[in-house]
């Protein structure tokens, strides 16, 4: 039972870390129908913009929480930036062109983003900072839930409701389903559909970094490359959950979470990203909406 | 009858689109659709040529002179293949190829070769081959944009476009044609000629017409029978004199207050 | 703006250029400051400061942004209208190169030369250059085949690798367990590679492009994680080594003489390729790919069966991974599944998209460029992976049909072909 139950919390740390990932994936998809492939990179940008100011911010000399919060805010202004530019760079310019450019674009911006970072740091992994503090009522529990886990549940759980909350009842959020219907209309009725746009990448970028921060701080290590696994199975996750569909998004991540530590727990450990390329494959073969997504008709 | 609809219905979700239609066209008959904006005209179309799948209800076609047959739930290249050709509302071309290579996809349907014949370049392929871009041709001239044979499809003016459309759907051997929306976009010149064109092909190519049109004027110039669309519903059928004068009809064009 | 960039440029425009440009500029010093400034080396818990890489990007940006909105405001003026003196000037250039080629003994001199050139390059180039140039083959056929999919069949394909890979660990394992040879091994290989291909094309076959991308992607590390987990048929990460050389019944060849003929057979294996495509391309089933990819709803209702038509693009460009990745085990003589990752299946994407999709020309002049230059210029090798991302987006902004753009073959019909139709069609309501 105790195996089971860890199998369980693992899945439920991994479902947490997807959906901070799939989150953004979803906006994106939402508002664009792009892949973004290079949403993967903008989360392993924001874990090495924390590394290197956690880094720095402790041979000033700072506690550890202010040093948490000060490293995961900027790696969140950070990632939204570069989550900024490279719309406006790699997306933008090929919006009205055939899909498979902008695809293509994406895919580029994913590989250059990877070894810009690996050039200009390092491509070895690096040991990432124990940022998040021992929480002392976790060891009261009968079954083992570390604090990093245990913070990574909740600020997914927050993060989620905050977006809930944003897209239902903010302006910005009926701006952003206005110009996900229908572009054209959206923009004739007076909204600024370049700025929801640019507006989604910074939200959805700015969720990935501090997915990236309390991933790796709960991992322990970083490198260039971890940014594009997580990226495809995040994708995975919204996919599953039925893109575009932010409540589906986490759901589809915590099946994912469970399905992998499960499945590494109970079959073999070597197979564990086959598990969820299977899960992909079968989802889009048999219900290609997902598991909350709305089914689409093709325009004629 | 070479199409008969009977019981159409398409639903979205819970949107019913098209509700209960019963449709007929006549051999050599000239028959329009019309109704407002929504009125599920277009979706109509798809379902008859297979692009959707409907709800419940039955097409039936009977090329002139063989026996009917079901196509309901076929898929659309198989329908395009038993006789059925179309045109699109908002011009759907291959804007990258030539406006010959256009019309020969369109006698695709109606060839043989396969990926070792192309390899090989048997004789029969290479004849084939020489037929197709002689018929394509042909069918441009038909519309009268021969001249534009190797020019790319996106290059040619609106007009001509819309023409290509027509070419591209004949060269398919149709005996019905339905043309969605044929005249949005031209000017009353280009109206006029085809109109012109539409009589012609009914006429030299032994053809049936069923067309979507918005163009009030050349609905009624140009159709035998007029079927009129509201809300998914048919609320009207009859000769061109008569649907003008069917209140539901001015009803659903004029809304509620026919004073306004 | 739109109305300025159809005139002449004026200074003030510059100005406004440059001014952008320093905006950018800060933008991007501010941007890529604490990955590019300091390197936090978590291990020996060191930090270094390089604010001279400040300098670099500072000035590259601000050169890079002007070019860059240059370029992008000439593309929305429309090439014609902005084609300035040196542009035209390689206009004539090529037009009097096209015109002389099409002169049959210009022709027939430039093929000659050609074939000169291929056949005494490993004599003149020695071992190391024959090498190089056969892995830039490989890749050309690879792009050539990929081609078909993506440049043809408008389907994007990023695991296309899976089926080099299955093409070399078919011969591999059929040679270690049953000694067959390598030339059974190669229809063996390209049977291998377009079966497996169709086999994940059967399930994708309803879904958008987009999708495609991602399925065919994880389906490509399935099959790698399958060849690294399955020690007992794969030997997993150790690979499978002492894999035969091709070899001519009887002789036996120096490991230079093996370099020479596996050149010689990468050689024949292109012409193949070029061969087989071009006559593809320029048949019904290479328009039923055009026209798929262009739009497949008005392809489905011209009654082209989008579904056959799908799988044989699938099919054919499976091929010639499969075909290829044969002659890669047998001339590497050691494979493991770390040759076949997602990036491989990326650099022959770029090698297609760099040349230009749907083009033969094209997509070989991609292929040589990408893999040679990155060879010949050692000192450039480490960004090379950093320049094929750049490389993907700017040519997708800028010039997305790629170097050498694809033109649609014209038909010539003669004058009495036109006399009998025109008299089918009606002259009056022409014009």
């Amino acid at each position: 039972m105790n195996y089971f139950l860890g199998l369980f919390v693992s899945g439920l740390t991994r479902g947490s870390i997807y959906a901070l990932l799939a989150l953004g994936y979803t906006m994106v998809y939402g508002i664009i129908e792009l892949i973004n492939f290079a949403h993967g990179e903008i989360y392993m940008i924001g874990a090495f913009t924390a590394l290197i100011l956690a880094s720095v911010l402790s041979i000033a000399g700072l506690d550890a929480i202010s040093i948490l919060v000060i490293a995961s805010l900027v790696a969140m202004i950070y990632s939204a930036a570069y989550g900024f530019t490279m719309e406006k760079i790699a997306y933008k310019p090929v919006r009205n062109s055939q899909r498979l450019s902008a695809l293509i674009s994406a895919i580029g911006m994913s590989l250059f983003l990877q070894n810009y970072v690996r050039l200009a740091q390092t491509s070895n992994f690096l040991p990432f900072p124990t940022l998040i503090p021992r929480l002392g009522f976790l060891q009261q529990l009968t079954f083992q839930v570390t604090s990093a886990q245990f913070v990574i549940f909740v600020t997914t759980t927050v993060v989620m409701i905050l977006l809930t909350l944003l897209i239902k009842f903010s302006r910005v959020g009926k701006s952003m389903r206005a110009a996900s219907q229908d572009k054209t209309m959206a923009m004739l009725l007076g909204v600024n559909v370049n700025r929801v746009i640019a507006l989604t990448f910074v939200i959805g970028s700015a969720t990935a970094a501090l997915g990236g921060v309390l991933i790796s701080s709960f991992t322990g290590q970083i490198n260039f490359y971890i940014g594009f696994m997580a990226g495809i199975k995040a994708f995975v996750a919204a996919v599953l959950g039925g893109i575009g569909s932010i409540p589906g998004a986490v759901l589809g991540s915590f099946v994912l979470g469970w399905t992998e530590s499960f499945g590494a727990g109970y079959i073999s450990s070597d197979y564990e990203d086959v598990f969820a390329f299977a899960i992909l494959v079968l989802i889009l073969i048999f219900k290609p909406s997902g598991l909350l997504g709305r089914p689409e008709n093709k325009k004629v | 009858m070479v199409l008969d609809v009977r019981g159409l219905t398409m639903d979205f979700g819970g949107l019913r689109a098209v509700d209960q239609v019963d449709l007929q066209v006549n051999e050599g008959e000239i028959v329009a659709l019309i109704g407002p904006n929504g009125a599920g005209k277009t979706t109509f179309f798809n379902c008859v040529t297979g692009m959707y799948v409907p709800t419940a209800g039955t097409v039936t076609i009977a090329r002139p002179g063989t026996d009917a047959r079901q196509i309901t739930r076929m898929r659309p290249h198989l329908i395009t293949a038993q006789g059925l050709a179309r045109t699109f509302q908002n011009i759907r071309l291959f804007p990258e190829m030539t406006v010959l290579e256009n019309v020969m996809i369109g006698r695709d349907c109606r060839l043989s070769a396969g990926i070792l014949g192309a390899i090989m370049r048997n004789k029969k392929t290479v004849a084939e081959e020489k037929q197709v871009v002689l018929d394509s041709y042909a069918m441009l001239e038909i519309v009268g944009i021969g001249r534009w044979a190797n020019e790319t499809a996106k290059n040619l003016p609106y007009g001509a476009q819309r023409r290509l459309e027509i070419a591209r759907a004949l060269a398919t051997e149709p005996f019905l044609l339905l043309l969605d929306e044929p005249a949005a976009g031209m000017n009353p010149q280009e109206t006029r000629d085809l109109v012109a064109l539409i009589r012609r092909l009914r006429t030299d190519h032994q053809l049936s017409i069923f067309l979507i049109e918005h163009d009030m004027s050349l609905v009624m110039t140009l159709s035998e029978r007029i079927y009129v669309m509201d809300y998914g519903k048919l609320i009207a059928v009859g000769d061109p004199g008569e649907v003008r004068r069917d209140p539901s009809v001015i009803k659903a064009y004029l809304g509620e207050d026919v004073s306004a | 703006m739109s109305s300025q960039a159809t005139t002449q440029p004026q200074p003030g425009r510059y100005l406004a250029y440059a001014w952008r440009s320093l905006l950018v500029s800060i933008w991007f010093a501010i941007l890529t400051f604490p990955i590019i400034v300091i390197r936090a080396n978590t291990i020996t818990g060191t930090i270094t400061w390089r604010w001279h890489n400040i300098g670099w990007i500072v000035g590259g940006t601000f050169v890079g942004s002007w070019i860059w909105r240059y370029f992008l405001e000439r593309k929305r003026a429309g090439a014609e209208a902005t084609m300035g003196p040196l542009r035209q000037r390689l206009a004539a250039a090529r037009a009097v190169v096209t015109q002389a080629a099409r002169r049959p003994a210009v022709a027939r001199g430039g093929i000659a030369a050609l074939l000169l050139l291929v056949v005494a390059f490993p004599f003149v180039g020695g071992m190391y250059q024959t090498n190089i140039m056969t892995t830039a083959l490989l890749y050309v056929v690879l792009g050539l085949g990929l081609n078909i999919i993506i440049g043809l069949g408008g389907m994007l394909h990023i695991g296309y690798i899976a089926f080099y890979a299955l093409g070399a660990y078919s011969y591999a394992l059929l040679n270690l367990h049953f000694g067959l040879n390598f030339w059974l091994a190669l229809p063996v290989g390209a049977l291998v590679g377009g079966l497996f291909s169709l086999a994940i094309g059967i399930p994708v076959l309803r879904l958008r492009g987009d999708y495609l991308a991602i399925v065919t992607l994880a389906f490509a590390e399935i099959t790698r994680l399958v060849l690294e987990n399955w020690s007992s048929l794969t030997f997993g990460t150790a690979g499978i080594r002492n894999i035969p050389r091709p070899a001519i019944a009887g002789i036996r060849l120096t490991l230079p003489q093996t370099t020479t003929f596996v050149y010689f057979i990468m050689i024949l294996m292109v012409v193949l390729t070029i061969f087989v495509v071009n006559r593809l391309e320029n048949s019904r089933i290479g328009r039923q790919f055009v026209a798929m990819k262009e739009d497949f709803i008005a392809c489905q209702a011209m009654g082209v069966n989008i579904a056959r038509t799908k799988l044989a693009a699938l099919g054919l460009g499976g091929m010639w991974a499969g075909l290829a990745g044969v002659v890669f085990a047998a001339r590497t003589t050691f494979i493991n599944p770390a040759s076949f990752t997602v990036w491989e299946s990326i650099i022959v994407l770029c090698t297609v998209v760099l040349g230009g999709m749907g083009s033969i020309p094209g997509v070989i002049t991609g292929a040589l460029v990408l893999i040679l230059v990155p060879e010949y210029l050692r000192a450039f090798a480490q960004f090379r992976m950093l320049l094929f991302g750049a490389v993907l987006v700017t040519m997708m902004v800028f010039r997305p049909g790629g170097l050498i753009q694809k033109r649609r073959r014209a038909y010539t019909i003669s004058a009495q072909e036109k006399q009998v139709a025109a008299e089918i069609g009606d002259p009056g309501i022409q014009g």
